[in-house]
């Protein structure tokens, strides 16, 4: 590519970063079309694809070389020494430009354009069909329909083509809703609670200023508190702060009146926007990349940059939501802003906590698909995709993966997918699959903790050593296969039997025995590798930091890990 | 004295048992004179057969009273961070109750302890006590070195009145010389052996402090066995658990630390550990009382977390064991671990150091015999330490929770290496109430001394002979364990170190979810046709040397 000048440096350092004697790694750094590729001179491999950094910065030169330092949207973070400093100089414009990918044809891992994913995302993808999920809901029924308002993206592009409406709004009301809603976003469903005939419904904040009112919009809500028998009243949420929905008004926006609309609840839960959450993260991640941490400093850096406050704060929002439904029969209708940040988090939570399919892997992904993607969560100015404003970029979906992470913590068996999945996730740039337990059950603040692997995800010696999910995983695995090979051996005890009718009754067992043996001897080696995982334990002390190969695990794994949380469904259903 | 004259009203109807978690029960409460026994009454609202809640009254840390017109309540803080309230109809009652407990629980005398009195059916007394007892680990070591001999200097426990009777020490110095060199250590606590490193052949020493004072004392006995337990190494490392200012000032009442001139090939190192009385212990009632406040948010929490520091002391704790254990592992050094008395932060130091190098103290019995060894046998004083937890108004005197720190370290190794240890968090979890409050004697007293004195063994059951019976082991056990017999190194990055939830908020939140994911790995496991454990067995076969 024409951005490449230097593919290939020798004698880079890699430095460890939390090493406090200035550890390093010395080994070759390549550069190629899609990946910076360091090879150390144990042959232990660091694969960095572009699109994952988030930052190349260029220190000021030392007597070891020019200090290059890489920031990756996964929270890696590495340390190059390149000796000479025209290579550096010229990795860094290469890295500026790679990383900074302008057109949606130039991305390589994640992009809105399905063709360019890998084959396996295709097929995954493909499987889900929204309809279908609508279906499963329980929609459409006698008070939600299919509405064709929106086929051409006329009323609003940001929402998908197929919308669920209730049955009684018929297309002036919600042409003129949408008219008083900013960016068009009127409400609709997202989703649906069979057993409660409850619905949670979505839409941005009204265009009311200080006193519009829009008459089709208050038949909108009507309409809906309407579609739901069991409760007339229905919960509007705003997730901003008061006094930033207040600050809304000035510019001709707002919140709804309760005085306007017949039978609301109107509330707010006071999420912080992205600007807040962006710095938050930032302020985060600061104080986790720095060396020789105290504890003291740890807690009060995490407590500074309030990012568990914010985590809690958005899953408190579905919990109040989840127990409207659950406890009230109630219907809700979330909006934020544009209704497609705050309102995303708080509606696919609210679902997740009541619905457990949303917990299976399929489901987390139909739920990604439903409530993110096709209600249009800018994915791709929110993760910096493209070259874009940096003032866009905000941890939105990270926030959600963390708040998803935080209940599989404390539910550990409502899940069909874990960590893996969801670091998987956040990897391959914000699309997800999880979940399922009842809601109103969330806890507090205690209960919340720092999610160590994701922010680091990479400083390997803070992980335990041992994985108790993998050994499960093993177990389970042997254990199919144990099973396989049993009936495979009572398929050949038969076949024998059948054979040896006319032998010897003493010959069978003689011979079927030793084909026994050494099958379980076969079994037990994979067990082997288990116990080479703990081998690894041996050298890792307080000041190793193996980031390397733990990079070389990690991206090897991949496809085991998907196939074996098939397992874990199995195990925990 | 009799227990009769502390119990002014013995038995009270009608009480209602709130606490948090489950549901509330109405019945009759008792005293006895080591028991608050609550029992519901048959056929109440939602009746569930009888529940009967036994509390030692021993467990209880501190008594709280409010009163109304014809009732009041009680609010019971006990030693295990439950909370209980007791609701009592009549003023008097109530009153005579609370006093009655308070009494009960404050007394001071070892032997009015409810262990000389627990008599369960199913046990034999002076049955379980020591099965394998302390000096066989020390005449294994002595059979595999020539360096080493045991010695019964301290057979009457005058040498040293904190020390076991059995002790070992370098081959060529003699009783005579260990008797001078406990008037030159604190507390009489000369140089020992705590930990033989058969792998490179390394030794890790306790010891007092040296009583240099101002004008730089030395003892020339003390020189030679430090000079001898080297065995011919070249170096060897001090390890104070002091900070390098706090040993100096120490020489201004009588101690100091090993000077580098007097103790050839000894090297001081520093690591200041907070171990007396109230530092320590105010941070774990701080830490409590963070975690009991419901109505701290998010950010309050995390600097109520910070401002207790107790995962600060946790992670300092574990560095320095990880130190001594590098020394010895990597370094091929001997060590010597002292603080001040040598009985809190040293112990903690050295028991914690065994578990990350010696895979035979990370199995359920060995980790028995560590705590024997280094804790109960080594002299921590664990009635005074243990005497109040983190509830209790009383004026501090010499509590504090080194022993629980040291579980709380442990379990931290637990959660890094899930497959290394043999027991569960349950077993800590068990010695930590056991320590604080108990039926058996096995944590009585501060020394073997005081036990021998109180006759502990010969009239009290040990803690070991209960938990080490088939139906109770299966609780303690790790059904992930697997034998693995290398150094376990952990993480002290503060991300690395976690809140212990499973103490710390055990009475405060439900972990129904957390235990069920549990029984479910432990059904997996048995279900497993090649559990780990038994694949463990046949490695620790292979790797053992007999």
């Amino acid at each position: 590519m024409e951005h490449i000048r230097t593919t290939k440096v020798e004698q880079v350092k890699l430095l460890d970063r939390f090493s406090t004697n200035n550890k390093s790694l010395t080994g070759t750094l390549y550069l190629t079309a899609t990946h910076l590729l360091f090879i150390d001179s144990g042959q232990k491999e660091t694969w960095i694809l572009h699109h994952h950094i988030a930052a190349v910065e260029k220190l000021a030169l030392t007597t070891s070389g020019c200090p290059l330092v890489i920031q990756c949207k996964n929270f890696r973070i590495v340390h190059f020494i390149v000796p000479r400093e025209r290579d550096c100089h010229d990795i860094y414009n290469s890295l500026l430009q790679l990383s900074r990918p302008v057109r949606y044809d130039e991305l390589y891992a994640f992009s809105y354009n399905p063709k360019q994913k890998e084959s396996e995302q295709v097929k995954g993808w493909q499987l889900i069909d929204l309809a279908e999920e609508y279906k499963r809901m329980g929609v459409p029924n006698t008070n939600w329909q299919l509405s064709d308002a929106n086929r051409d993206y006329k009323v609003c592009e940001t929402y998908p083509r197929d919308l669920y409406v209730p049955r009684i709004a018929s297309k002036p009301i919600i042409v003129g809703s949408s008219k008083f809603r900013s960016k068009g976003r009127f409400p609709v469903l997202s989703y649906y609670h069979k057993d409660k005939e409850a619905a949670i419904c979505r839409c941005s904040q009204p265009l009311s200023g200080f006193s519009a009112r829009c008459l089709e919009d208050e038949h909108m809500l009507q309409a809906i508190s309407k579609a739901n028998p069991a409760n007339r009243y229905m919960y509007v949420m705003d997730t901003r702060p008061k006094l930033n929905a207040m600050a809304n008004r000035a510019a001709g926006k707002g919140y709804e009146n309760e005085d306007n609309y017949s039978n609301i609840r109107f509330q707010f839960v006071g999420i912080e926007n992205i600007h807040v959450m962006r710095s938050s993260l930032q302020k985060l991640l600061e104080v986790s990349g720095i060396r020789g941490l105290s504890v003291n400093d740890f807690l009060s850096g995490l407590e500074n940059s309030g990012w568990l406050r914010h985590i809690k704060a958005v899953l408190d929002a579905a919990v109040v939501l989840a127990k409207a439904i659950v406890v009230e029969n109630a219907s809700v209708l979330v909006h934020c802003s544009d209704g497609w940040d705050r309102t995303s988090q708080v509606c696919s939570l609210g679902a997740l906590l009541l619905d457990s399919y949303y917990r299976t892997i399929k489901g987390f992904m139909v739920l990604i698909e439903k409530d993110w993607i096709s209600f249009g969560h800018k994915f791709s100015d929110r993760c910096c995709q493209l070259d874009g404003d940096p003032k866009e970029i905000s941890p939105v979906f990270t926030q959600f993966l963390e708040c998803v992470w935080n209940l599989t913590e404390q539910f550990p068996q409502a899940f069909e997918y874990n960590e893996a999945f969801l670091l998987q996730i956040h990897e391959h740039v914000h699309s997800c699959q999880f979940g399922n337990f009842l809601g109103n059950c969330q806890k507090e603040r205690e209960e919340l903790k720092f999610w160590r692997n994701m922010y680091h995800q990479f400083d390997r010696t803070m992980h335990p050593r041992q994985s108790v999910y993998n050994l499960i995983m093993d177990m389970n695995e042997q254990n199919k296969q144990l099973e396989r090979d049993m009936k495979e051996l009572e398929a050949k005890i038969k076949v024998r039997n059948k054979q040896q009718n006319a032998v010897l009754t003493k010959e069978p067992l003689q011979s079927v025995h030793p084909t026994l043996k050494t099958q379980c001897f076969k079994k037990d080696q994979p067990l082997l590798p288990g116990n080479d995982a703990i081998r690894t334990i041996e050298g890792s002390n307080t000041a190793d930091n193996r980031y390397s190969e733990y990079m070389e695990e990690f991206s090897k794994a991949e496809p085991a890990v998907v196939s074996l949380e098939y397992g874990v469904a199995r195990m925990t259903c | 004295m009799e227990f009769s004259e502390l119990i002014k009203t013995a038995k009270v109807e009608n009480v209602l048992l709130s606490c948090p978690g489950v549901p509330a029960i109405k019945g009759t409460l008792c005293i006895t004179s080591h028991h608050l026994l609550l029992s519901s009454q048959p056929g109440g609202e939602g009746d569930q057969g009888t529940v009967e809640l036994w509390l030692l009254i021993r467990n209880v840390d501190a008594v709280e009273k409010r009163l109304a017109s014809s009732s009041g309540t009680i609010t019971l803080k006990c030693k295990d961070l439950r909370v209980l309230q007791l609701e009592i109809p009549g003023m008097e009652e109530c009153l005579n109750i609370a006093s009655s407990i308070e009494a009960l629980s404050s007394v001071e005398s070892v032997m009015m302890m409810y262990p000389f009195f627990y008599r369960p059916q199913n046990m034999k007394l002076e049955q379980g006590w020591h099965p394998y007892p302390p000096h066989h680990y020390y005449q294994q070591v002595v059979a595999e070195t020539n360096a080493w001999r045991l010695s019964s200097v301290n057979r009457d426990f005058t040498t040293c009145p904190t020390y076991p009777s059995a002790i070992t020490v370098p081959a060529v110095v003699d009783d005579e010389a260990l008797r001078k060199i406990a008037r030159f250590r604190q507390g009489g606590r000369f140089p020992i052996l705590s930990y033989y490193h058969k792998k490179n052949q390394t030794v890790m020493l306790r010891s007092g402090q040296p009583l240099m004072g101002p004008n730089k004392k030395r003892c020339q006995e003390d020189e030679l066995l430090l000079k001898a337990a080297l065995c011919g190494r070249a170096r060897g490392f001090v390890i104070d658990t002091r900070s390098a200012q706090a040993a100096k000032q120490a020489r201004m009442t009588g101690g100091g630390s090993e000077p580098k001139a007097a103790y050839l090939g000894w090297k001081r190192l520093h690591r200041p550990l907070e171990s007396r009385g109230r530092p320590l212990q105010e941070s774990f009632m701080k830490l409590v009382e963070a975690c009991n406040d419901p109505s701290l948010g998010m950010d309050r929490w995390l600097s109520k977390l910070e401002s207790s520091k107790w995962l600060s002391h946790v992670k300092a704790a574990l560095s320095t064991a990880c130190l001594a254990a590098q020394c010895m592992e990597r370094e091929e050094a001997c060590i010597l671990v002292h603080g001040a008395e040598g009985t809190d932060t040293t112990l903690l130091v050295t028991a914690l150091a065994q578990v990350i190098l010696d895979p035979d103290c990370r199995t359920l019995v060995g980790f028995q015999h560590l705590l024997e060894r280094e804790w109960i046998q080594a002299g921590h004083p664990f009635h005074l330490r243990c005497a109040h937890s983190a509830y209790s108004h009383a004026r501090l005197k010499q509590e504090a929770p080194v022993f629980l720190l040291f579980l709380d370290c442990v379990g931290q190794l637990g959660r890094q290496f899930p497959f290394s240890l043999e027991f569960s968090e349950c077993l800590l979890l068990a010695l930590f109430e056991n320590s604080y409050a108990s039926a058996y004697g096995t944590f009585l007293c501060n020394s073997e001394k005081e036990r021998c004195l109180c006759k502990v063994r010969e009239t009290t059951h040990s803690l070991w002979s209960w938990l080490n019976q088939p139906n109770q082991q299966k609780k303690y056990l790790n059904p992930l364990y697997s034998y693995n017999a290398l150094v376990i190194w952990p993480s002290v990055e503060p991300p690395s170190l976690q809140l212990w939830q499973g103490l710390f908020l055990r009475w405060i939140r439900s972990s129904q979810y957390l235990d069920e994911a549990w029984t479910e790995i432990q059904r997996l496991v048995e279900g497993s046709e090649l559990p780990p454990r038994t694949n463990g067995a046949a490695h620790s076969q292979q790797l053992l040397p007999h």
